[in-house]
């Protein structure tokens, strides 16, 4: 039940980014392009991607966590880090320089693969591996000395 | 480069469904919609048992397009404007970076700006900078 609810879910989240424009790699690197602001081709939509979706982010959790538990889990799985440690600022940097050579991030990129696409099966293959070997490399002894706690997928 | 026609209200609304799927996961699971997260999560070690879930949430963003074009009988434009090895390079940065940085646009740009997480406006404010001078070398710098 659960899992046909997370499959709904994942349809709600697709829709939304063929619905944006963030689906299309175009629209995401021309409003990456300031430099493209003097020209005009600048795209702004993105920023209202992120706004219609911070908004009812922000109101939806500011409810839903000041339930008892979820639905159909036993606790909220909410990240509690708040430390600055170089890893954040690391990771998102070679995140968006990959970002901004293709115009793909994750979601958009496998919602691409719904559309027939082989340059998002190329993408998606090589960002999953990209995946692995950060999970890989952040379970070394010596990247876990360096970097506690050692999960690299709490947000 | 493409031009592409700015869609306030049509980014709005979708964005807004990116809003509701987070919401809803939140509500149903007690997790974070962060796509790199649960995209890494498919792939060894396995530290829980939501491998199913996760795979389900991961088959709709992959099956909305095929609904869409069921339903309207055709699909947005999507311009990939990258030759093979570009696209290589830019999946395997984009894919490490994200579990690196511990998320990505869903993950801290969407859920934890939501939640006023500092470390996720610190991951935010850095993936849209570094973006956007990527973006700056690659089309103003040659």
């Amino acid at each position: 039940m659960t899992i046909l609810i997370q499959f709904g879910i994942g349809v709600v989240f697709g829709l939304g980014l063929i619905v944006s424009g963030m689906s299309n790699p175009a629209k995401v690197l021309n409003f990456l392009d300031v430099g493209g602001i003097p020209a005009g081709t600048w795209d702004a939509s993105l920023a209202f991607v992120m706004a219609g979706a911070i908004a009812v982010t922000f109101i939806g959790f500011g409810r839903v966590l000041k339930l008892a538990r979820p639905a159909f889990a036993d606790r909220f799985y909410v990240p509690t880090r708040k430390d600055i440690d170089p890893r954040i600022i690391a990771g998102p940097a070679i995140f968006g320089i990959g970002w901004g050579l293709v115009g793909f991030c994750p979601g958009p990129a496998l919602t691409a693969l719904g559309f027939g696409s082989a340059s998002a099966f190329i993408f998606v293959a090589a960002m999953c591996a990209g995946m692995v070997l950060a999970r890989f490399i952040a379970q070394l002894p010596s990247a876990t000395r360096v970097v506690t706690p050692a999960d690299p997928l709490e947000t | 480069m493409v031009v592409t026609p700015f869609t306030p209200i049509a980014s709005l609304f979708g964005g807004a469904l990116i809003g509701l799927s987070a919401v809803l996961l939140m509500w149903t699971t007690g997790r974070i919609a962060g796509v790199s997260g649960i995209a890494a999560r498919l792939f060894p070690p396995y530290e829980d048992r939501q491998f199913a879930g996760r795979l389900a949430f991961v088959a709709g963003l992959v099956i909305a397009p095929v609904l869409v074009r069921l339903v309207t009988g055709s699909l947005p434009a999507q311009t990939i404007a990258a030759g093979t090895p570009l696209l290589i390079v830019a999946g395997l940065l984009t894919g490490f970076g994200a579990v690196w940085g511990s998320g990505c646009t869903s993950g801290h740009g969407v859920c934890g700006l939501s939640r006023l997480s500092v470390r996720s406006l610190v991951a935010t404010m850095t993936f849209m900078a570094a973006g956007m001078a990527t973006v700056f070398v690659m089309r103003h710098w040659s």
